[in-house]
Formats: structure tokens, C-alpha cells, sequence
């Protein structure tokens, strides 16, 4: 196997005294495509805020390209290259469709996405690219947040919950178009709870149960039997 | 592990030892005037001034989530009620300072209706001109001196007692039984329901809100109750003072950041705060005084450390560090069963 | 025509409460920061427009160029040194440490320039006017206001169509998200005091221009920039332009009826308006 773009390894996480994550260890290829799937409040988007800096973490828990990242802010992260679609968009509503892609290039990465391709992959934005964000429907927003993510440039793009709250045609749409979205060389990490889905993309799975990694397994092998247990903890 | 092991007191060990400290403290304090020199005697009634209207203002701010910069408003107010509920309505100065309390309570409810429709940090500067408009106001009254203000009559001031002595006992015990009175009250208030309404609204106003606690009514409450207190305290202030003019009687700096630096370097929403912040305030008074401006500019250096580093004060430095409480608010839980093994 | 005239007057005036409240209008716009010494901040740009005319003998206009970056600089340094750290859900610390702010600022002045009053030398500048029919408009006034649109002007400029305002907006609306997108929100609430502090400057050395000035006049300048802030609406630029020149009337208007009534007169149009509107009347329309 490659090394590993990003890694975890022992990443305990805390809110205030409560701990959401215990001595998580997990790694995504180069250009893997991984899916992390677990039951609400088994500790997903704890696991996102924590990569991505929005939660403090204790030093030598998260390497991304073998560079300790646990303690950078979550713009430093960005910085580097790791992306994310957040949990119910969360567009800003006070900018316009244009300008929340905007948004998404302040890192100022090099790469294939800018306006003109998130606009070739998502025509519909920019017919909408001077309105408010929050006059769009649920899956035109969606399109904007894995829009703003691209603008990044990104090697690394996680994807929470993005099919959350959104009719099932839609949802169809985004997974249909994800494999031409991670394209080339990227690597992305969808945390979803639709598992169907999220193993229907992902080489590889990890499951989340109470905060602990409750099973880590290639996607196309894995059984019913092992999910369920690994979801629900049944023995 | 049995439930009858455990007991729940709202006393401590230490709260019980600090009653009788505090009620021998009391007592040398009532007979300061046999002991204490007219310097010190004036100097300790400035400090259960100072002590009440922080005490006060820490029930504002600390438990009610009302930040005022204007109190200054209600010491300016009941200074002048005092001045003018003597000179022209006849009243004797202790009668007037009782009525000076009811008149800033009346006045006080139109104002809270007014400012309360602004939030936060908003409502404190809200607060701020509401005591502009009532300096400026009181400045167009001639009868009261208008700007350059005035002087209370001799015969009123002798109408208190009648030799130089037992009117400076007088005005001292006045100042010490104000502060007994607030710290009292404001403690009494925080054990009872409404007290602990608040508290369960400072602690989450959406909880609260959703446990049928009526926010603004128990707000509106504590702002009109603290103002007739302030009022109060204003007058008493004057009464000692003598003399009144709308700079000195609504000077923010006197009667709010002085005020606020005492709660917050003693330790905001406790009632021990407003007590220890009063002695390190005065303290820092009497030594760095001399030094004019630097001494404010170090004040509010200190304030905005404490702020920062130590946002509970120094009685939350010392209540986590040693776990007491003197003036017991919560319940706590004791193990009171002896131990089976012994 | 008198009572027109001070209608004219007051709306001039407006323009100065106007730049009073801009600065202040910006920072509670990005950070939700209501900022107590913000009175204190104007006072001291006029100071250091005094420091710099006494020392080089520059045009106080031209002083600018040296006060509105000076400004600017220790708007940056506060908010990453200070305020940044009393950001958050509590409201309590922003607002003590900027009262704290206050003390310390007023009485720093006090410390450097006493508390004589002083006023800043404009020259011919300060007495020329214009005959207009029967009024009669001073130019500093005049031009007071012309600066004080070109600034609003420019704030709006910025938020609605650069990076930076992008930013400012992106942070203002969701601080965390737009931490994810690479913005740094400390450094954009740094930029944003830089902004605000530096139209704090030029307000600071207008205001020492037309009135004499003192360590301890900051709190009713705040309290003006305050009140063109609600009148206006929260949140809405134009708006408090709008407030400034509602204030600035009222004000000519009370002095014009009594010179003891002036600032109560604005006060009470204030209280009024919070009683009638209490959104103000602009607010910004939400969504």
C-alpha cells in the first residue's frame, strides 16, 4: 500500500469533559477513496472537526503527508490541501452562489478547479451565481458546498453527510457525479450514514461505534452481518 | 453505597465559622465611632458604600445579565431626590433617602421598558445615556442649581443630629447598615425562588425560558429593585458629601467603573466578590492614590487581567482553589454515615 | 430661515456623528464587538493629529496620511493582542475589557497632554463658507460631510465587492466554516479594527478640527456614534449616515430652542425612536 496521504493514530477527542473520541487509528490512501459510516453520534463529525482543526487535539494524533497536523488551526489545515464538504452545507447567507465559491479558493492552491470548471460540472450555478445561497434549493446548495471545496484545490476532501436532508433523485445525482468530482489523484473520505452508498464508492470502510473504530474492511468484501454488528454493537 | 449516607445542607464548616467572624467583625464595626478616628470613620463609610453599589451592581450584571454602565443614572437621581425632598418638600434627610428609594423605583420603570428593547452590549451603553439625559436634566433645573449645583442647608444637615459627632456616627452607621442591608438582601434574594430563577436564566436563558421562567419580567424585576437601591445609596452618598452638582452626582467613573472593577477584580456573579473586590480597591486606593492617573490607568490594566486570566475574580481563585463558600447559594452533597470498615 | 438653517447645520453635523459611527457600526457588523473605548479611540486619533501638526506643522488633512495607517496599525494590534481574546459567547468580557480600555486610554491622555483642552489648526479652513441664497454653509462643515459619504461609500465598496469584504461577511456569518475555507478569523477581526480604527482617524481629526477637545470627551462621542447606529438600524451603513443627520438635526434644532437643550434634544429623538422603532429605521432586511 502507498503511504498514507492522512493518518490517525491513538486520536482521543474531547467536548469540554466529555469524550467523544477514544484512540481512533485510521488511514486514506493516495487517491483512495474511503467511507466512514456509524450511527448518529458514534463520533463522525467529531472525527471531521478533529481533522480538519476545528477541535483541538493532542499532538502526534493526525498526520497528513507525514507532517503532524494536530495542532494546526483549521485554516492552517486548509492550507495544506484537505477540504471539506461540511454536514448541512452551512453556505454563508450573506454572500451570492458566485461568491461562496469564492470563498473556497482563499487558499490559493493550484489545480484544475476554478469558477469555470465548478460551473462546467454544476451548469445550474452559474445561472444562480448572483443570488443569495440560501434562495436555492437543498441540492443546489449541496452543489455550491462541494463546489466551494474544489475551488480549493484540494488532495485531500472529506464529505459529511452529504446526503442529508435531501430528496433520494438528488442524492443519486451527487453520488453518480462523485467519481468524476474525486477524479485524478485525489483522495476523499465520505463519512456517510447511508451505507449503501457510501460503500458503493469507497474502496475501503471503517465503522464508528461510540466513539471507537468498531471495524475497518474493503468495501466490496464486507458482509451484512459484520456491518450490523460493527453498527449496532449486537454480539 | 447507601442513599441514607448522604445529606444535603446548603452549610459548611466554613460558611459556619465565617457567620461568627463576620457577626464579631459586626460588632467591632457598629462600634467603630467609641475606636475609630473621624478619618477612618469617613473612609469606612465611603467603603460600605462603594461596597453596596457593587454588591448591587454584581446582582445586575453576575446574576441578571444586565451590564450597566449607568448606574451612575439612579446615584445621581437619589442624590438629588435627597437634596430636593429636604429642601423643598420639608421632609427629614432619613425620610428622604426612604423616599428617594421609591421615586428612583418609579422612575426606573419607564427607563427599563425603554432600554430593555436593546440587547447586550447595546443595553449597557443604552444605560449609559439614559444617565446623560438625567445629568443633562437635572442641569436645567435652576431651583437645584442648575449646572454648578448646589449645597444642602445647614439647618437640614443639622436637622440629623445635633452635635458634629453623633451626626458623623450617625451618617456612619447609615453607611454600614446600607451595606449590611444589600448584602443581606441580595443574598436573601439569590436563595429565594426568584433568586434562583435568575441564576437558572444566567446559566442558560433558552433552558430557562423553555422551564416557563418569564425572562424579562424577572429581569425588569431585578432592574427596578436595584435602581431604587442605588437611588437609595445615591442619597446617602450626598448625604455625606453636602454637596450635589450633576458632574459629581452622575459621574461615570465614580459610580460605575469604579463600581465595575470592584466586582470584577473581586469576582463577578459571587456575593463574596463585591466584598473582597471593595477591600483590594480600596486598598490599591490608599496606597497608589498619590500617583493620580497612573493609579486609574493600573486599575484597569488589573480589571482587564482579571478579566482575562481569572474571569470568576480573586474569590474564584479562592473558591476553586480551597472549595469554600461563605455564603452558601447551592446545596451540596455530604457523605455523613461513618464508615462501615471502622 | 433660521429654523432652516439649523436643519442645514444639523445635517452637516450628521456627517461627523455619522464617521463616529461607522467604525463602530463595522466591527459589530464582523465580530459582533461592541466596543466601549471606541469614544476614547477617536479622541486619541485627534491627539495624534495634534502631535504630528505641532511636530512637523503639517495641514491637519494632511496629517491623515500619517494617522489614519497609525490608527489602523493599533486597531491590528489590539484585536490580535486583546480583544481576539474576549471573543465568544459571554458578553461580559468584550464589554469590561474595552471599558477597561476606556480608563486606561482616557487617562493616558490625561498622563501625556493634560487636561487642557486643544484644538487642531486647519487655517482658513476652519472660518471660510459659502453663501447659498440665504444660508450659509461652512465649508469644514460642508466638506465634513462629503468625507463622511465617500467613506460610507467606501465600506460599502469593500464589503459587497472585494476579498477582504467577502471575508468579513464569510466570518460574520459563520466563523468556523469559514476557518475551514482558510480565512483566519483572527486576522480578519484584526483587519476589520484596522479598517474601523482607521476611519476612527479621520473622524478623530474632523471632529479636533471643528470643536476643542479634551482626554475625557470620548464617552459622549461613543454615545453619539451609538445612537446614529440604532436610529439607523443595526447592520445598515446608509442607515447610519441617516442617524447622524437625524441626531445632528435634532441637536441644532433643541440648541436653536434653548442652548441647554442641545444634546438633551438628541438624546430624547434617540429615546423616542428606540420607543416607536426599536429595530431603528433602516434595519437591515435579513435573508
Amino acid at each position: 500500500m502507498p503511504d498514507p496521504i492522512l493518518q490517525t493514530c491513538g486520536l482521543n477527542s474531547f467536548y469540554g469533559d466529555f469524550q467523544a473520541l477514544y484512540d481512533v487509528a485510521l488511514d486514506v490512501g493516495e487517491g483512495e477513496v474511503l467511507a466512514i459510516i456509524g450511527a448518529n453520534g458514534a463520533g463522525k463529525t467529531t472525527l471531521m472537526r478533529s481533522i480538519t482543526g476545528l477541535l483541538m487535539n493532542e499532538p502526534g494524533q493526525i498526520h497528513y503527508r507525514g507532517h503532524d497536523i494536530s495542532l494546526l488551526r483549521a485554516d492552517q489545515v486548509a492550507e495544506l490541501g484537505l477540504a471539506m464538504v461540511p454536514e448541512g452545507r452551512q453556505l454563508f447567507p450573506s454572500l451570492t452562489v458566485r461568491e461562496n465559491l469564492m470563498i473556497g479558493a482563499q487558499v490559493n492552491r493550484k489545480g484544475p478547479w476554478d469558477l469555470k470548471s465548478v460551473y462546467k460540472l454544476f451548469p445550474i450555478l452559474e445561472e444562480r451565481k448572483d443570488q443569495a445561497s440560501t434562495s436555492l434549493s437543498g441540492g443546489q446548495q449541496q452543489m455550491v458546498a462541494i463546489g466551494r471545496a474544489l475551488m480549493a484545490n484540494p488532495d485531500l476532501i472529506l464529505f459529511d453527510e452529504i446526503s442529508l436532508g435531501l430528496a433520494p433523485i438528488i442524492i443519486k445525482d451527487i453520488y453518480q457525479a462523485l467519481p468524476g468530482i474525486i477524479g485524478e489523484g485525489m483522495s476523499a473520505v465520505i463519512v456517510e450514514q447511508d451505507i449503501t452508498k457510501a460503500l458503493s464508492v469507497s474502496s475501503r470502510v471503517y465503522c464508528l461505534q461510540e466513539g471507537r473504530v468498531s471495524l475497518e474492511s474493503a468495501s466490496d468484501t464486507v458482509s451484512r452481518e459484520d456491518i450490523s454488528r460493527a453498527y449496532f454493537g449486537i454480539e | 453505597m447507601n442513599l441514607q449516607d448522604y445529606s444535603v445542607s446548603r452549610s459548611s464548616k466554613a460558611a459556619r465559622i465565617a457567620a461568627i467572624l463576620t457577626a464579631f467583625a459586626l460588632l467591632v464595626l457598629i462600634a467603630a465611632p467609641w475606636w475609630a478616628g473621624r478619618a477612618d470613620m469617613r473612609l469606612m463609610g465611603e467603603l460600605f458604600l462603594y461596597l453596596s453599589l457593587a454588591t448591587l451592581w454584581n446582582l445586575m450584571a453576575g446574576y441578571a445579565g444586565l451590564v450597566s454602565v449607568g448606574q451612575q443614572a439612579y446615584v445621581g437621581f437619589g442624590g438629588y431626590m435627597l437634596f430636593a425632598l429636604t429642601m423643598f418638600g420639608g421632609l427629614p434627610p432619613v425620610a428622604a433617602i426612604a423616599v428617594a428609594g421609591v421615586l428612583g423605583a418609579l422612575i426606573s420603570i419607564p427607563v427599563a421598558v425603554l432600554i430593555f428593547r436593546l440587547r447586550g452590549a447595546y443595553f449597557a451603553i443604552g444605560t449609559w445615556v439614559i444617565a446623560e439625559v438625567f445629568r443633562l436634566g437635572f442641569a436645567q433645573v435652576s431651583a437645584l442649581g442648575g449646572g454648578s449645583g448646589s449645597s444642602l442647608p445647614v439647618a437640614i444637615v443639622r436637622s440629623l443630629a445635633s452635635g458634629r459627632a453623633m451626626r458623623e456616627a450617625l451618617s456612619y452607621w447609615l453607611a454600614l447598615g446600607a451595606a449590611i442591608l444589600m448584602v443581606t438582601a441580595v443574598y436573601l434574594f439569590l436563595r429565594s425562588r426568584q433568586g434562583l430563577a435568575l441564576t437558572a436564566i444566567r446559566d442558560n436563558e433558552l433552558a430557562a425560558g423553555s422551564l416557563g421562567i418569564d425572562i424579562w419580567r424577572t429581569k425588569f424585576i431585578v432592574y427596578v429593585v436595584t435602581s431604587a437601591f442605588t437611588a437609595m445609596i445615591g442619597a446617602l452618598i450626598f448625604l455625606q458629601k453636602l454637596r450635589i452638582s450633576p458632574d459629581a452626582a452622575f459621574n461615570v467613573n465614580d459610580w460605575t467603573a469604579f463600581v465595575i472593577f470592584i466586582v470584577v477584580i473581586g469576582g463577578i456573579g459571587t456575593i463574596e466578590g463585591p466584598i473582597i473586590g471593595t477591600l483590594v480597591f480600596f486598598a490599591l486606593r490608599e496606597t497608589l492614590a498619590d500617583l493620580g492617573t497612573i493609579y486609574l490607568i493600573v486599575l484597569g490594566v488589573v480589571a482587564i487581567v482579571v478579566m482575562l486570566k481569572a474571569p470568576k475574580g480573586i474569590w474564584g481563585l479562592i473558591r476553586s482553589r480551597y472549595d469554600l463558600q461563605l455564603f452558601p447559594l447551592g446545596y451540596r452533597v455530604k457523605h455523613t454515615a461513618k464508615s462501615k470498615e471502622t | 430661515m433660521e429654523w432652516l438653517n439649523a436643519i442645514v447645520q444639523g445635517t452637516l453635523l450628521g456627517g461627523l456623528y455619522a464617521l463616529f459611527a461607522a467604525g463602530l457600526s463595522l466591527i459589530f457588523g464582523v465580530m459582533r464587538l461592541v466596543n466601549i473605548a471606541h469614544g476614547d479611540l477617536i479622541v486619541l486619533a485627534a491627539y495624534l493629529g495634534l502631535t504630528v501638526t505641532t511636530a512637523t506643522g503639517m495641514h491637519p488633512l494632511v496629517a491623515l496620511v500619517i494617522v489614519v495607517p497609525a490608527m489602523a496599525l493599533i486597531g491590528y494590534a489590539l484585536q490580535r493582542g486583546l480583544l481576539n481574546q474576549t471573543l465568544g459567547d459571554d458578553i461580559l468580557p468584550p464589554l469590561l475589557v474595552t471599558f477597561g480600555l476606556s480608563v486606561i486610554i482616557q487617562n493616558g491622555l490625561l498622563e501625556a497632554y493634560s487636561a487642557d483642552p486643544q484644538d487642531l489648526d486647519a487655517g482658513a479652513l476652519e472660518t471660510a463658507s459659502l453663501a447659498v441664497g440665504g444660508l450659509t454653509f461652512g465649508i469644514l462643515p460642508l466638506l465634513t460631510f462629503a468625507i463622511a459619504i465617500a467613506v460610507i461609500w467606501g465600506l460599502q465598496w469593500t464589503f459587497y465587492h472585494t476579498a477582504l469584504g467577502r471575508a468579513f461577511r464569510a466570518v460574520s456569518d459563520n466563523q468556523d466554516i469559514a476557518q475551514l475555507m482558510g480565512l483566519n478569523r483572527r486576522h480578519i477581526f484584526g483587519l476589520a479594527m484596522a479598517l474601523a480604527l482607521g476611519v476612527t482617524a479621520i473622524a478623530g481629526i474632523l471632529l479636533g478640527i471643528r470643536t476643542s477637545f479634551d482626554p475625557a470627551i470620548g464617552g459622549a462621542r461613543l454615545i453619539f456614534g451609538f445612537e446614529a447606529v440604532i436610529i439607523g438600524g443595526l447592520g445598515n451603513l446608509w442607515g447610519t449616515l441617516a442617524g447622524g443627520v437625524i441626531l445632528g438635526v435634532a441637536q441644532t434644532i433643541g440648541a436653536k430652542i434653548d442652548p441647554g437643550w442641545q444634546l438633551l434634544a438628541g438624546h430624547i429623538a434617540f429615546l423616542v425612536i428606540l420607543a416607536v422603532r426599536p429595530n431603528g429605521l433602516f434595519p437591515r432586511v435579513s435573508g
